[in-house]
Order: structure tokens, then sequence, then C-alpha cells
């Protein structure tokens, strides 16, 4: 489907300093659960809070870790592991993900502004 | 849909392994299957029948994934009978009245139980022992006779096989007294010998079960009311029944093949080639219905052929050539609680083969290998009353036995057992189907040197998984042979093993996780070291799990002290000592599960768990289970989780010390001990040992002099009897030994390891831990002691600390920019008049597609 337009929302979820180095936290966009991590290098990334292969909402309370050099978060339910840079599932645990749902994650963009962590969501018109 | 259409008639356990075989290697959708089955149910374990009496209902029993039957390639008809089959026009009739046609006909009717044809056979209570519904019925017979007669159900059981020593128990369990009636001159006459047979029998006595063997039984005779009442014998003796249950014998049902004139054998089945293909080539026939060629054309009542049968049908479908090579007929069976097993040519019928026998007059345990004339080749055995063996000699038929074959018969410890060298041929995962050489070759020649890739190639233990801990024992021993030293690392970010880490944080006294990165690791960790470290780290310093950078580290339920359920909520256990609680506080349990909506059961630990508390409920929870003198149950950790006991000798009259009062003590002692993994303990005031002790990672029973400590149990997956540490020990002693076998296991076990395997393979075993720990072989118990005391000194409750904590308090709110707004894809629906989550599909009615939306390019 082609949506008529595309209109991107900058939302404003929280500031730099609420969020732990390697504590996740959700934060809900225009309807969509986001899980947010800040990294121990510093940098945030987002990406959507439900976990495809429990079809539950969270991912935000996952371990963060790296496989090589990818930064990633394991689900907490059944220990999936995603890359936060692309959202790929890089451990499937011999698991298919729920009906209805990709094994990858959805990537949010992150922006860190003024101290202000802004997550830019596009959605149909 | 798929273009060939493969109806299956016959809705059992070989049909249900058939179709899942199929869908499993047609992922294209070459084949649409209507399966066709006259029970009410979906195929269900028959195997494990007489567990219905212990489990909730029939859906307990249901085999596989249920999703199997909601594949829009597969049609399930239930309560529907195939009538008859017309080969000419490749179409089946059904009672419904319509008329499949096929392009390939499984016939996988299995078999219907047989009772002879005796006066009054056809009475009100008198059952068969075969389907869901007799045992719902026999059950619901019994049931509404006790309410009746005021005394125990009196049953009788015709038929001593494996079915009908299944009925027996299973009376038993019912509250019914049991007779088991058999015509030959033992029990299992398939599977033991005479000697076996009276061993087998006096065991089953000692369980309350009468037996009588070499009589017929005539007649069932009705009484007043026209129900059974009384049992005929051969001799002329007679038996008062209340409810009689037949298992003698099966016969396969072939009379669809037979009326579409397909060949049948002399004793039924009907009769199949190597490739279970029926002298037609559209129709094949799997399972108890069968007689394959390999089993010389007679039907085999067991499961794991007919699982042969199904997969060999399956793949031959799927174009390849797999041919059923016969039955294993080797069985290893618990009736009663009693094992039995055989394997290999256990009668002995092998011209000079010569018998080892042992039976043991104290257990009652008869045990005999069957070897070649020269005493060296095992050709087959017989187990009863203690079948541990088995599972080591079966695969060594037709192989040499090193050493004196004696030793494997001996009670345990006798006479030293060599080690076995499985031979190449030996199967190793009978589910797939693998043997050792397969396994030593992917090791050897494809240099597999990896549990998990070993077993992705040779697909050994993907399915049940039991077979497990043998192929790594043979990956260890191959890759030891080769000089290949196995890698004991965590993960990619430590090469150390958790009881080396354990040891290089406690003598580099590091305190933080990226200290001991920086020192030991690589990389940023993962969800495996992490949590590792994080309990080694709660085990040496028994700090908050919680504070400093620690809290990123804990798995999912230590990260916010809570047990996480499927739909992402949590549940609650405050900790209930002992199992003792005062009505007080249960009235405040009770309170804060209706005020938070909390789905309410008692555990298998004498707890109280609440499920479906939202994160940001948790402390509002606790603060008022703190503030009513409770604190946290610590059932989400890797710790002592519960001390389970009977009331003992304070209110019972027959313990013979204070059990109740011990668990308390231990359980205060324990409580928050973070270990490799979950610690369980059982305390019983007597030998009758109501608390299950002995299936506890520590079990403590009382004696008339004091206390006998046990450890090592387990349940679960692989479950292991405890084994005796102290004997009669005061209080005191007993406690300074568990102390230290605690300490010594949280120390040097692996990453997840139970006290049992712990325990099974700490260099020299038990004997190795018990001079450690009670003779101080190392010169460690002083700091084993010490560490108790420290854990002693610093315990404080977790959920409190928190409570008081605004810093930590912050991590339990739902969404960072609307902390009052709940998780809004929960969904709930009421069931006996709780809540619990709603089904995928129950879902979709309820929140819609509210929750669809997650990838921002799509919509």
């Amino acid at each position: 489907m082609t949506p008529a337009s595309a209109i991107a929302t900058r939302t404003v979820v929280c500031a730099y300093d609420d969020l732990t180095p390697d504590l996740g936290v959700a934060a809900l966009v225009g309807g969509v659960q986001v899980a947010l991590f800040r990294l121990d290098d510093g940098s945030v990334r987002a990406v959507q809070n439900l976990d495809p292969f429990s079809d539950a909402h969270v991912m935000s309370r996952g371990i963060t870790g790296s496989r090589g050099d990818v930064p990633t978060i394991a689900s907490p339910i059944y220990k999936q592991v995603f890359s936060l840079i692309t959202g790929e599932c890089l451990v499937t645990m011999d698991k298919q993900p729920r009906a209805g749902h990709a094994a990858d994650l959805a990537v949010y963009p992150v922006t860190v502004d003024n101290g202000q962590v802004i997550i830019d969501l596009v959605s149909a018109a | 849909m798929g273009a060939e259409k493969v109806v299956v008639v016959g809705a059992g356990m070989v049909a249900q392994r058939f179709v899942q075989s199929l869908r499993a290697g047609d992922a294209e959708g070459r084949y649409a299957i209507d399966v066709i089955g006259e029970e009410t149910f979906a195929p269900y374990d028959r195997v494990a029948l007489t567990s219905f009496f212990s489990k909730a209902g029939p859906e307990d029993l249901l085999l596989g994934d249920q999703a199997l039957w909601d594949d829009p390639a597969v049609t399930l008809r239930r309560s529907t009978r195939a009538t008859a089959v017309d080969r000419e026009a490749a179409t089946v009739s059904l009672d419904t009245g319509e008329r499949l046609t096929y392009d390939h006909l499984v016939l996988a009717t299995g078999s219907s139980a047989w009772a002879p044809p005796l006066p009054g056979i056809d009475l009100p209570g008198v059952f068969m022992y075969r389907t869901l519904d007799d045992v719902a019925g026999m059950q619901a017979w019994v049931r509404e006779r006790q309410a009746v007669v005021g005394r125990p159900v009196r049953g009788a059981v015709i038929g001593g096989g494996l079915l009908g020593l299944e009925a027996a128990g299973a009376l038993q369990s019912m509250g019914a007294t049991a007779t088991v009636v058999e015509f030959a001159d033992r029990l299992m006459a398939l599977q033991v010998d005479k000697s076996g047979g009276e061993a087998l029998k006096s065991l089953i006595e000692r369980l309350g079960v009468k037996v009588k063997t070499s009589l017929a039984t005539t007649e069932v005779v009705a009484d007043a009311e026209g129900r059974a009442g009384t049992l005929r014998f051969s001799d002329g003796s007679e038996q008062l029944v209340d409810v009689v249950v037949f298992a003698t014998g099966i016969r396969p049902r072939d009379d669809l093949g037979r009326g579409a004139g397909l060949a049948v054998g002399e004793r039924g089945g009907i009769v199949v080639n190597d490739t279970c293909l029926t002298e037609d080539p559209r129709v094949s026939a799997i399972g108890e219905c069968a007689a394959a060629a390999a089993d010389g054309h007679l039907s085999i009542g067991l499961i794991a052929p007919g699982n042969a049968m199904a997969d060999v049908t399956a793949h031959r479908l799927l174009g390849r050539e797999e041919a059923y090579l016969g039955a294993d007929t080797a069985t290893k069976l618990k009736l009663l609680g009693v094992d039995v097993a055989s394997f290999g040519d256990a009668f002995a019928t092998t011209p000079g083969a010569l018998e080892v026998v042992y039976s043991d007059p104290f257990s009652g345990a008869y045990k005999k290998l069957v070897m070649t004339d020269d005493a060296s080749t095992l050709l087959g055995g017989m187990f009863v009353g203690d079948a541990s063996a088995y599972a080591q000699l079966r695969p060594m038929v037709g192989a040499e036995l090193p050493g004196d074959p004696s030793s494997w018969i001996l009670p345990e410890g006798a006479a030293p057992r060599p080690e076995l060298e499985l031979p190449d041929e030996a199967t190793v995962c009978s589910c797939n189907n693998v043997t050792a050489g397969t396994i030593r070759h992917a090791v050897n020649e494809d240099g597999v040197h990896d549990l998990g890739e070993l077993k992705a190639c040779t697909t050994a233990g993907t399915a049940c998984g039991s077979c497990l801990p043998l192929v790594k024992k043979i990956l260890t021993t191959e890759l030891g042979k080769a000089g290949i030293e196995v890698s004991q690392a965590l993960c990619e970010h430590f090469e150390l093993s958790r009881a080396q880490l354990f040891s290089a944080i406690q003598v580099a006294g590091l305190t933080t996780f990226s200290e001991i990165l920086e020192r030991f690791g690589t990389g940023h960790g993962c969800d495996i070291c992490k949590p590792t470290i994080g309990s080694i780290l709660a085990s040496i310093y028994n700090g908050h799990v919680l504070a400093d950078d620690r809290a990123a580290l804990q798995d999912t339920n230590d990260r916010v002290m809570a047990n996480m359920q499927k739909d992402g909520t949590y549940s609650v256990v405050p900790r209930i000592p002992g199992g003792e609680i005062t009505p007080d506080k249960l009235l405040v349990i009770a309170q804060v599960a209706k005020d938070f909506d909390l789905y309410t059961k008692i555990t298998g630990g004498q707890r109280i768990d609440l499920f479906g508390a939202r994160l940001e409920q948790l402390p509002q929870i606790w603060q008022r289970l703190v503030d009513a003198g409770m604190e946290s149950g610590h059932a989400y950790g890797k710790s002592l989780r519960t001390v389970k006991s009977c009331v003992g000798s304070t209110w019972c009259r027959f313990g013979v010390q204070d059990s109740a009062g011990m668990a308390i003590r231990l359980e205060e002692r324990y409580r928050g001990l973070r270990s490799p993994h979950k610690i369980k303990v059982g305390v019983s005031g007597c030998a009758r040992e109501c608390a299950e002790a002995r299936g506890k990672d520590v079990g403590v029973i009382a004696t008339e002099k004091g206390w006998n400590v046990y450890v090592g149990g387990n349940g679960g997956f692989a479950p292991v009897h405890a084994q005796l540490l102290v004997e009669d020990a005061d209080e005191e002693t007993a406690i300074r030994a568990i102390d230290r076998y605690l300490m010594l296991y949280i120390r040097t076990a692996d990453r997840l390891q139970r006290t049992a395997p712990w325990q099974a393979e700490y260099e020299g075993g038990l004997d190795a831990i018990r001079e450690v720990i009670l003779d101080d072989s190392l010169g460690i118990c002083a700091d084993l002691d010490a560490h108790m005391v420290h854990h002693l000194d610093t315990y404080e409750d977790e959920w409190a600390a928190v409570l008081a904590d605004p810093d930590r308090l912050k991590q339990f709110t739902s969404f960072v920019n609307a902390p009052d707004t709940a998780d809004p894809s929960l969904a709930y629906v009421e069931e006996r008049g709780q809540r619990r989550p709603a089904t995928a599909s129950e879902k979709v009615q309820l929140v819609g597609a509210a929750t669809a939306t997650t990838h921002p390019e799509e919509n």
C-alpha cells in the first residue's frame, strides 16, 4: 500500500539524563510503543517495543550487549537477539515469530537535541 | 491449496506423527491433508492414558503443537468414522454421507481392545482400557460407586500385561482396591521370564495390589441391581467386585483394509512392504493396523515403530525413499512405580547363551544379562525393580562388554563398572535415529566441535533432548582423543567458565561488571555473561541486585524482582517460610489480590502466586506486603526458592521431629542466597516423606535420632532422587553440612547447572564432595563457613530496600513519557472467576487492530 502522503512526527520523549546506560525504557509515541536504549558509548537507539516472538511489549526490558561489533538487545521472554542498528534478528533460538509479525524489529531514528531525546515516527496521512 | 489430496483414516498418535512429519517437509504446500478421527478429541497421548487421572483434563494429553490443526493445509474431522474405501474410484466414504477422493490414502486406524466373549462382559461396571472415553467412564463409575458403598470400591483387572498393570495403578489412584488376574503363569509375560515375573509380582504386592496368576476368568456375574458384582474363575473360586477392567490384549483394526480387498496378516493387520505401502501403490498403512514385512507381518503394539512407519510414509511422499527396518522391541516401563525393562535377546534364545542373574532379596530387584557362550558379547537383558543400567547397556547389544558382566547387575558400587565405549552402530538419539557413528563422523571428519552445531548437522537431541548428555559426552571424548581442548568459554565475551570466573572475581576483589569485562573479557557483554556475572557478584558480596551498575546485568525476572509472564506482566510471590502462614497475613495477600485483580494460584512450593501485575504496580503491591511484615520470596531469582515441609511432630501423629520448625530455620538461613540455578529444599518429619524432600536439591528427613540430609535431588525434565550426605545428624551438624554443600556448589558449578548434574560431574562424585565438606580434604571449610556467615550478616529484604530508594523506584514505570498509562495492548478474559491473558484470537476481538501499527513504513 502506498500512503497518499507521509507525515513525520517529531516527538520529544524524555531528557537524555533520564536514561540510565544499558537500562532500556519504553515510550508511547503516537500510539506506538517504542523501546529506547542509551548504550555505554553514549548513543541512543530506538526499536519497536513489541517482541515479535511473544507478541508482548517487552523489548525495553531486555539485556543489551554485543555480537561482534554490533550492539544488541535480547528479548526478556524467549531470548532472541536483535541488532540495535538494523533491527535484524541475529539469533532466533530455533523459533518462528508469531503469526503476522516479521522476525526483525522496526528501528526508529533518534536524535538528541539540547539534552532532549527525540523520535521521528513516519506515519500515513 | 495443495494439488494432491492425502486422506488419513484414524486420528491417533501415529496419524498425528504422520501429519506433523509431512507438514514439516512440505513448505510449498504440495499436499492437502484430510484426517478422519472417530473420537471427539484431537490426537492425544494414548501411552500416557493413565496420567489422565492426575491431570486437569483431556486437553493436557493432547499431542504436539495444536497449531497443526489450524494449518490451512490440514483438515481434522472429529467424531467422524470412515465406513468404506473404494480403491477403484479412489474414494473414502464417511458416516456423514460424504465421500472424499484421494491421491494417497494412509490407514492409521490403530487397534481396538479385545476381550474374551465371556458371559456378563456387557454388564454395567465392566470397562475396557483403551481410549480417553474408557478411562473417563471408569473414573465416573468408581466415583459414583464410592459415594454409595461407603467402603473402598473393589476393583479387578483382567490381564497382567502392561495395560493391565497401568489400569490397576489407575484404580488405586482413585482409592479403589485392585486385584490383577492373569491367565499366564506370570505378569508381563512378553517382557519378563518366570523369575522376573515372580520379582515383579512381589514388588507390586508390596504396593497393595493383589496378583493372581495361572487363573482364567469364566464369568462376570451380575448383582441384584444388574451391575457387575462377582467374578467367577476357572478353579471355581469367586471374587466380589464393583468395577472390572479388561486389559486382555489388542487386535489390529484392519476391517477397512479387508473391506477394500487388501491382504491382511495371519494374526490381523494390513500387509505392507518395507516402505509401508500395501499392494495398492496409492494406499499405505501405518502403526498398529499394519503388519509390516520387517516385523514378520505381525502388528506391533508399541508407539516407536508406529512413529517410524509414519516418518517413512511422510518422507516417501516428499520424495525421500526410506525403509522401515522393523520394531526394536526393547522397552523400559515404570508400572505402579516399579521399573520393568527388557532388550535384545532377553529370553536367551540364542544357542549357547549364558544368563548372568542377580536377585536382591532385600530390595526385591531382579536383573539378568544374556551373554554369548564365552561371556564376552552382550545379547540382551532384563530388569525388574531397578533398571538404572538399561540406558547404558541397551545400545551395547551385539558389542563386547568389557570387564565382568556381573558388575552391571550388582548393586551400584558393589563392583567397579568399566567405562563403556558405545559401538558406532549404537543408536544414541532414538527420536531421530542417529547413531554414535554418525556423531563421531561429524566430530572427527566434518570438524564439528560445538554442541549446538553438532545438533544442527546430525539432528541428534533436537526432538525430546533426553540424549543430549550422551551426545555431549561423545563430543568431549572424541575431542579429548584428538587432543583438542573443549572450550569452557561462557560466551563470546569471556573465555573463562563460570567456576573460573567466580574464583577470578573473588581473588581480584572486583565488584562491577565494567571492571570484570575490562580485566577478563572483550566487547560489551550479552544476555549470557551479564546475568552470570550479576549472579556471581550477588553470591560473593550479597549486595543488592539492582544497586550500582548491576540492574542492567539482571535477567528478565531479577531485573524487576518479579516473574515475567507471557504477556509481559509479572507474578508476585511473598515468602511464606516452610509454608506456615498466619490467617492475618493470608487476609493481606487476599486483599492485595482483590485490589489489583490478580489471578491467584497456590504454587508447588507451598506459597501463593499473584499473576497479572503490571511493571508500574509492583512497588504499590510490595509496599502493602512489606507493611504487613512480608518479604520477597525470591521466586524470580536463581537462588533459594522455598523450603517445603510437612507439619511435623507438633501436630502429626507420626512425626518424629519438628519439620516445620526446621524448614523455617533453613528458609530464613538461605533466603536470598544467589546461586548458579534455583535451589529447592524440603523437610519431612518422618520417613513417610510427605514433603517429597528427596526430589529437592537438599532434602532433610527426620529420624528417631536426628536428621538425614540428602543432596542433589531434582524434579523437572530429568528427575533424580537426592542421595544421602549425612545420617542421624543433630540439627547443628546437619545445617553445617548443608551450608558447606551449598557454598561449594555456588563456587564450582557451571552456569545454570542444577545440583544434580553438578554433583554427578564433580570429579569423584558425591564421595569427593563429602570429603571436601566433612573431612576438609581441600582445607576450605573455614572459608565456606565464613562465606555463609557473611551471607547471614548482610541479608536484607530486596523489596524493602527498593521501596526505600526513589532512584531504583524510577525503573518501575510503564512509559518514560506517560508513567500513568498502562500498556494498552494487555487484554484479559475471565475464566473460573478470575482473569487470564486473552489468546491471540480473543485479543483481536478485545483490542482490535490497535497494536498492529509498529512498522513506520507501513500503513
